[in-house]
């Protein structure tokens, strides 16, 4: 089966991988790049599971062909820590019991962080729609949506 | 936060427990929000090929024949599995605690009995290759007629579904179609009854939809063991399951699992480990198996539908003085766990309420449709909607305000319900007070007074005279061979007393009951490890009257013990 090469750059790394004809970025991600923290819960656009920034703006990679991703940035959940310090978001999570089986979770963290990026203190409706791609089968949302709300409000938690 | 009302239930926790009922982060967080969890899917092995399943496109159908011969030179296949390469293909979850009997194929081989069951699996280099061979198979299906509805398939001359359970129904204590539920005599209470009430309900079923879909990697690992990757629920029932259906020594399985997406009782199921595991062997390489969200959603067991019809007798006072049920539980092709929903439905009626005459029966049925299994308190939250519409429905049709409604039938403290043991820790009263509270709904003060702590027991611990189907009686008093009788656990609240102080007149039970007689001495069994006193730190500890866990009883959940 023909590849196609692709190069893009992801968590500040630049990568260069070979894709089938049709496969997906998500696919790209978990098994050529080996970043397992965007999730497949869906393939077919519907989950977030698989959210991802590219170029700081959310996209579900499960339904982006890889070669859409050719000389673009990528950011996934794994480089939201940096040094051994978490962000401000995982923080929260965590304190807020944003995640109990995990899996929606690192989409959940790149909306928000997409969110954060562009609109620092977003309202309770902000944040809403902010998730609205992602689906969480566990939480009930509400405690995702009060961890998005304490980062963003709290100044300690945001300079953590 | 949790709320810890220690002004209803002072005597709930011990202050002194060092973890217990106070917050504590999980141990595995940090790996979630950092998106470093290892989920099985996140295993990547060299080699790894990919399984898919050619499935059913009817409901019910005999195979005529089947023709991978284009699969088989399709690009990257590399192994083929029917029903024939499968060692023990027909198999029943609770087999593995001796309830029900095998009933179900990994692959079905001559016939299907639902949309979605699984024929041939197709392992290939890749996921698409796989799919694109599963496509290529040929199987010539001859229709039969299906069955979707529960009361349909339980008229004569109704196709019968499952060759093991020729009727249509499951059979439990190898005789009986149903489980029977009998307290007291509901038909000369609806007589005595002011008012007789009578609905239908229904349930659909309803799909867990973790939002990680199920699946297995298996991989072969040194000393001919087979290292297993999953997101499985119960992690040694599905390594159990996975050498009996493959007759492997269970020491030739590794499983690692207990980090699961979600599950919600849609990941007990254990289908994707035989086959992924049977595919390692039969190939030498890992073998990944996971449902796409189609699959998932189409083909993996959901909570079955239900149907129930509820009878109450009520008296003007707002006393429910009969409630008699009959329940209906779609259990699909195939038994998985319905079998069981149904014995948890009938120890919980009559719900939370104590109502003196009580009688049921509940069928798990066979039908066409997708098999059922576990999903959130199945077999009790389903009959609990049924029984809180008929709640209100009640109310109104007296003319009563709905909370207290339930306020005056909740169970106490001391009382014995219909499954002939004593309630304690009782806390519906509280429950509907704080949510009338929370609610801004106003209560009478007579029903704020009230406590689960007080009017129970006295005459509402009396297990009535019951009237048997065949017109015979069962005294007062009777319990099932092997019980306990009521109040022989250790309270976790001080006892309640024998009331008469209370506000609310004890239900009329139709028939006057006689004391109950404790049974027999060699009846008594341990109690099973349930309500005990808090254990105290071991420095102060009592020499324990009984031991903490009670033996094994099949024979009173389960039915007959067949190892
Ligand atoms: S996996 Fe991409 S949206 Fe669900
Ligand atoms: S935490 Fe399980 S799906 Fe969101």
């Amino acid at each position: 089966m023909p590849k196609t090469p692709v190069q893009f750059r992801i968590n500040g790394t630049d990568k260069a991988v070979f894709a089938d004809g049709g496969q997906s970025l998500l696919d790209v991600i978990r098994r050529e790049v080996g970043d397992t923290a965007p999730k497949y819960g869906c393939g077919q656009g519907t989950c977030g599971a698989c959210m991802v920034l590219i170029d700081g703006e959310p996209h579900l990679s499960c339904i982006l062909l890889a070669e859409m991703a050719d000389g673009r940035s990528i950011e996934t959940a794994s480089n939201l820590d940096q040094g051994g310090q978490i962000h401000p978001l995982q923080d929260a999570f965590m304190t807020h019991f944003a995640a109990q089986c995990g899996f929606c979770t690192p989409g959940m963290l790149m909306a928000a962080k997409a969110l954060l990026d562009k609109v620092p203190n977003p309202t309770r409706e902000q944040v809403i729609d902010a998730i609205s791609d992602n689906l969480c089968r566990c939480t009930g949302y509400e405690p995702i949506i009060n961890a998005i709300l304490d980062a963003a409000q709290n100044p300690s938690r945001r300079s953590a | 936060m949790l709320e810890f009302r220690k002004d209803l239930f002072a005597n709930e926790r011990d202050d002194n427990l060092n973890e217990v009922g106070k917050p504590t982060q999980r141990q595995d967080m940090a790996g979630h929000v950092t998106g470093r969890t290892p989920f099985f899917d996140d295993h990547r092995l060299d080699g790894m090929l990919h399984l898919k399943c050619v499935r059913s496109p009817h409901h019910s159908a005999r195979i005529r024949s089947i023709d991978v011969s284009a699969a088989e030179r399709s690009p990257g296949v590399r192994r083929i599995l029917r029903g024939a390469d499968v060692p023990v293909n027909l198999n029943t979850l609770l087999s593995l605690l001796a309830f029900g009997e095998d009933d179900e194929p990994s692959l079905a081989t001559d016939q299907v009995r639902y949309k979605g069951e699984p024929v041939v699996a197709i392992i290939a280099d890749s996921e698409r290759e796989a799919w694109e061979a599963v496509s290529k198979v040929r199987v010539a299906y001859d229709p039969l007629p299906a069955v979707f509805d529960v009361e349909e398939a339980l008229k004569p001359g109704a196709p019968s579904v499952n060759p093991v359970y020729t009727r249509n129904t499951f059979t439990y204590h190898d005789k009986y179609d149903h489980v029977k539920l009998r307290f007291g005599d509901v038909e000369r209470a609806f007589q005595e009854a002011d008012f007789v009430l009578e609905e239908r309900y229904q349930m659909s079923p309803i799909e867990q939809a973790p939002i990680e879909t199920n699946g297995a990697i298996a991989a072969p690992e040194v000393n001919d063991r087979y290292i297993v990757y999953t997101c499985a629920q119960g992690l040694f029932f599905s390594l159990d399951t996975t050498a009996k259906i493959l007759d492997l020594p269970s020491n030739k399985l590794h499983f690692i699992g207990g980090t699961v997406g979600g599950g919600f009782g849609g990941k007990v199921d254990s289908l994707c480990e035989p086959l992924a595991v049977l595919g390692a062997m039969l190939t030498g390489r890992p073998v990944r198996y996971v449902l796409n969200r189609i699959e998932e959603m189409q083909v993996s067991a959901p909570r079955g539908a239900e149907r129930h019809y509820i009878k109450d007798g009520v008296m003007r006072d707002g006393r429910i003085i009969a409630r008699k049920m009959t329940v209906y539980f779609d259990c699909g092709a195939y038994t998985r766990l319905t079998s069981y929903g149904a014995l948890k439905c009938v120890a919980h009626l009559p719900g939370p309420y104590t109502i003196p005459n009580v009688s049921a029966d509940a069928y798990c049925v066979f039908t066409n449709r997708i098999p059922a299994t576990a999903m959130r308190g199945f077999g009790v939250t389903g009959v609990d909607f049924a029984i809180e519409c008929q709640m209100d429905k009640l109310a109104h049709l007296i003319g009563m305000d709905p909370m207290e409604f339930r306020i005056v039938n909740a169970y106490r403290d001391g009382d014995v319900k219909a499954h002939r043991e004593h309630a304690s820790n009782t806390a519906l009263v509280e429950c509907v007070q704080v949510a009338a509270e929370k609610a801004s709904w106003p209560l009478s003060d007579a029903a704020r007074a009230q406590s689960s702590l007080t009017g129970g027991g006295g005459e509402r611990a009396i297990i009535p005279d019951t009237r048997l189907d065949d017109g015979g009686v069962r005294p007062a008093g009777w319990r099932p061979e092997g019980t306990l009788p009521p109040g022989t656990r250790a309270p976790s609240r001080p006892q309640v007393t024998p009331q008469p102080s209370a506000p609310r007149p004890p239900p009329i039970a139709a028939p006057q009951p006689t004391p109950a007689s404790p049974p027999p001495a060699q009846e008594q069994v341990p109690a099973p490890a349930a309500p005990q006193t808090p254990t105290p730190p071991p420095a102060q500890s009592q020499p324990q009257s009984q031991p903490r866990y009670a033996r094994t009883r099949f024979s009173t959940v389960f039915g007959t013990r067949r190892r």
